[in-house]
């Protein structure tokens, strides 16, 4: 982590909530844990807040749908951490791995359905490029999703083109799978508030 | 639907307008990745556009610069925040040619 307020700057209670994360899960605190919990105020809490709708609120997109755009999304950004982090999610949420790895190396040929595919082609091209138009978004409408489903995809997209910037901007330590598959659980379990 | 809209509003306003350790004009401009001067606005362009590429030396040049770590906290939470809400408000504005007026060809 490139800024030491982000590694040890956080008050006594979240200190000594580290601690107890590490006793319980047996597993370094993530960074990205440590980010939220850093002046939760100025950045957590209302990322937090945002986070949680996109991925967890009413959709007609899966929980593994939502994780697998997160991880294509940070996957294009070149983002390793959260790649690792919301794959694992993913393959949780899903019960297949085969199916997010499928994805995530080639999108055009994984086993998955059409909407899928054509939205996470478009999610890939705003993310490299910074810019879609309306035939991009023809396109995924025309391979059968919805326009709602193509917002709950963008808010997907905003948050992890936010998360994946700052991962890699702060220099967040890539933990092995062990690490990612604990932090999957909690996701899973309890959501990103 | 997942209707991000007020929490986007919540988000936006607190870094901006909200209590900081940055000056809100900092903050505005790391957002919008205009109007800074180096080496800060090479470290907020970085975060917009390839963030995988800020090293160390970006980070440290910013302290150097004089600014500190809260500083740069809030900075790159800003930039971050800027570049992904200038992508998002493209998107909705290509889904609405989109669908807005179907007939119409752009």
């Amino acid at each position: 982590m490139r800024l030491r307020i982000l590694d040890s700057g956080h008050g006594f209670g979240t200190k000594a909530l580290f601690a107890l994360i590490r006793t319980v899960s047996r597993q370094p605190v993530l960074d990205v844990i440590k980010l939220v919990k850093y002046r939760a105020d100025f950045y957590g809490g209302p990322m937090g807040a945002l986070t949680q709708d996109a991925m967890r609120g009413p959709s007609t997109w899966s929980v593994g749908d939502r994780e697998l755009m997160a991880a294509f999304v940070a996957k294009t950004n070149q983002s390793e951490f959260c790649t690792k982090a919301h794959a694992a999610v993913a393959q949780g949420a899903y019960r297949d791995g085969r199916k997010v790895y499928a994805s995530l190396s080639d999108v055009e040929t994984a086993p998955i359905e059409e909407p899928l595919r054509a939205t996470l082609l478009m999610l890939g091209k705003l993310t490299r490029e910074h810019a879609v138009d309306a035939d991009d978004m023809r396109a995924v409408l025309a391979a059968g999703a919805s326009r709602r489903q193509i917002e709950d995809a963008l808010a997907v997209c905003f948050s992890f083109n936010v998360i994946g910037r700052l991962a890699d901007a702060f220099g967040f330590f890539v933990p092995g799978p062990t690490a990612f598959e604990a932090g999957a659980k909690y996701l899973l379990a309890r959501g990103y508030r | 639907m997942s209707d991000i809209r007020q929490a986007r509003k919540a988000l936006t306003s607190r870094i901006l307008e909200g209590d900081g350790k940055a000056s809100c004009s900092e903050r505005r401009a790391a957002f919008n990745n205009s109007g800074l001067v180096e080496p800060i606005s090479a470290l907020v362009d970085k975060v917009a556009r390839d963030a995988h590429e800020v090293t160390d030396k970006d980070i440290a040049a910013a302290r150097k610069s004089g600014l500190s770590e809260d500083q740069v906290f809030e900075i790159v939470v800003c930039a971050a925040i800027g570049a992904a809400t200038r992508q998002y408000d493209t998107a909705l504005a290509a889904l609405e040619a989109a669908t807005g007026n179907a007939s119409r060809k752009e």
